[in-house]
């Protein structure tokens, strides 16, 4: 009993309802007229200053910050690349650097072995040289000697021949006669004692 | 009172009645929510456009976002050649996904829901479009309506048919717009008088019809807001990149 009263408040209520519908307003109020006008205006209005507000002052502002960051990360990126270049280059330079200090490393290596050992062949050479300068100039003085020595030996002999003379038979006798002798005689056994 | 989902469209006069000559253009409820619309808008993209950091905050990626979004679908839609009218179309797209969302919010008025309104915003649209194509193409822009490819035979049908389509437009624009507007708070409020009527023991199925519903039309009022702008960007593609 409860339950039919309910659904029947229900449907009685629609009826209501919509008989209050027909009797309020009768259709839609988009239709009536009367604040066509007012509508209009302030549509006009508010969306003219909207869109004058919007496209003059805020969306250049919005595109700018747009710009600006993208112009801020691409700087970003194009700094790091050159940031990156740079090092690469920098690596090849070192690198460059390394080789090249080694090669010249080598080639000081070289340079200064190639000079010791030519210090080495010179200072033999002219130790050589001087070796035999001397060799030869003992040569020459004992040629030298060798060949004063016979007329020296002479003189002695005449010198003491005369001596021997003088003391044996107590005459002097004249140098020339005796140089004569020696001389043959040096002459004669020259080869002998002296190996001319 | 409460029961008549009709009543939720009713434009009122809040203050004096402003007349210029005989036109009424009182400050009435409808006027009241196009304010707050556009001033939310000014007062959200003015804070989201203030300072420039290059990590966002919320706000500013909010401003962002929409900026790209709108600007993406016109390049999308209309090409490189729609730059110029980009500050339009986002003004055109923010105000109607504005007023269209402040409509959501339970005892407000649906600017979006008036003929008149959207009819008005059509109707610029098309006037506006077909200035565009004019200025473009002279009267080459008639061409518009004798597409390429059809037989001979069928172009005095086919030519009547694109002139009614396009002339079509401007109410097709907006009706769509206000009967989406219109039919989903109509619904919302049925729903809503279902939850009184019903009581206690059988108000939670409409109730749970009303959430429900709430979601679709919050839905709703982001779709319809982009079908308008999008159908604008494609009328002034029309206007601007001539294809037939």
């Amino acid at each position: 009993m409860i339950k039919k009263i309910f659904f029947q408040s229900i449907f009685f209520n629609f009826f209501f309802s919509k008989e209050v519908f027909a009797a309020e307003s009768g259709g839609m109020p988009q239709l009536n007229p009367e604040f066509w006008i007012s509508q209009i205006f302030w549509l006009t209005l508010t969306f003219g200053i909207l869109y004058i507000v919007l496209s003059k002052l805020i969306l250049p502002k919005i595109s700018a910050n747009l710009e600006l960051r993208k112009s801020q990360i691409q700087d970003n990126i194009e700094a790091a690349e050159k940031q990156r270049k740079d090092s690469e280059s920098k690596l090849k330079e070192y690198d460059d650097i390394i080789f090249k200090s080694k090669l010249e490393a080598k080639n000081i290596f070289k340079d200064s072995r190639e000079k010791v050992i030519k210090d080495i062949n010179n200072k033999k050479e002219s130790l050589e040289n001087q070796i035999n300068d001397e060799i030869k100039k003992a040569e020459k003085e004992i040629e030298v000697v060798k060949k004063s020595a016979p007329g020296k030996i002479n003189k002695i002999a005449i010198e003491a021949s005369s001596e021997l003379v003088k003391k044996l038979i107590g005459a002097k006798i004249n140098n020339s006669s005796i140089s004569a002798i020696v001389d043959d005689l040096s002459k004669k056994n020259g080869d002998k004692y002296y190996g001319n | 009172m409460a029961a008549n989902p009709m009543t939720q469209f009713e434009v009122y006069r809040i203050g004096p009645e402003i007349k210029i000559g005989t036109f009424d253009i009182s400050f009435t409820n409808a006027s009241l929510f196009m304010v707050i619309s556009s001033l939310a808008i000014l007062i959200i993209f003015n804070l989201g456009s203030k300072k420039n950091s290059i990590l966002p905050n919320k706000i500013q990626l909010l401003a962002e976002l929409s900026y790209s979004f709108v600007s993406k679908m016109i390049s999308d839609t209309a090409g490189s050649k729609a730059k110029p009218y980009f500050s339009f179309i986002f003004s055109l797209f923010m105000f109607v996904l504005f007023c269209n969302m402040f409509g959501m919010i339970p005892y407000t008025f649906t600017v979006t829901s008036h003929i008149i309104v959207t009819f008005v915003l059509a109707s610029f649209i098309f006037i506006g479009v077909t200035v565009i194509g004019f200025i473009k193409h002279g009267f080459g822009y008639l061409k518009l309506f004798v597409p390429s490819g059809v037989p001979v035979i069928l172009l005095p049908l086919i030519v009547v048919i694109e002139i009614i389509s396009y002339l079509s437009r401007p109410i097709s624009l907006s009706v769509r717009l206000f009967a989406n507007m219109m039919a989903g708070h109509t619904m919302m409020k049925v729903f809503g008088g279902f939850v009184i009527s019903l009581g206690i023991v059988g108000g939670w199925l409409p109730l749970s019809f009303s959430v429900a519903l709430t979601g679709l039309e919050i839905l709703v009022a982001f779709l319809q807001a982009y079908v308008f702008a999008i159908l604008t960007c494609i009328y002034l593609n029309d206007a601007l990149n001539l294809h037939h």
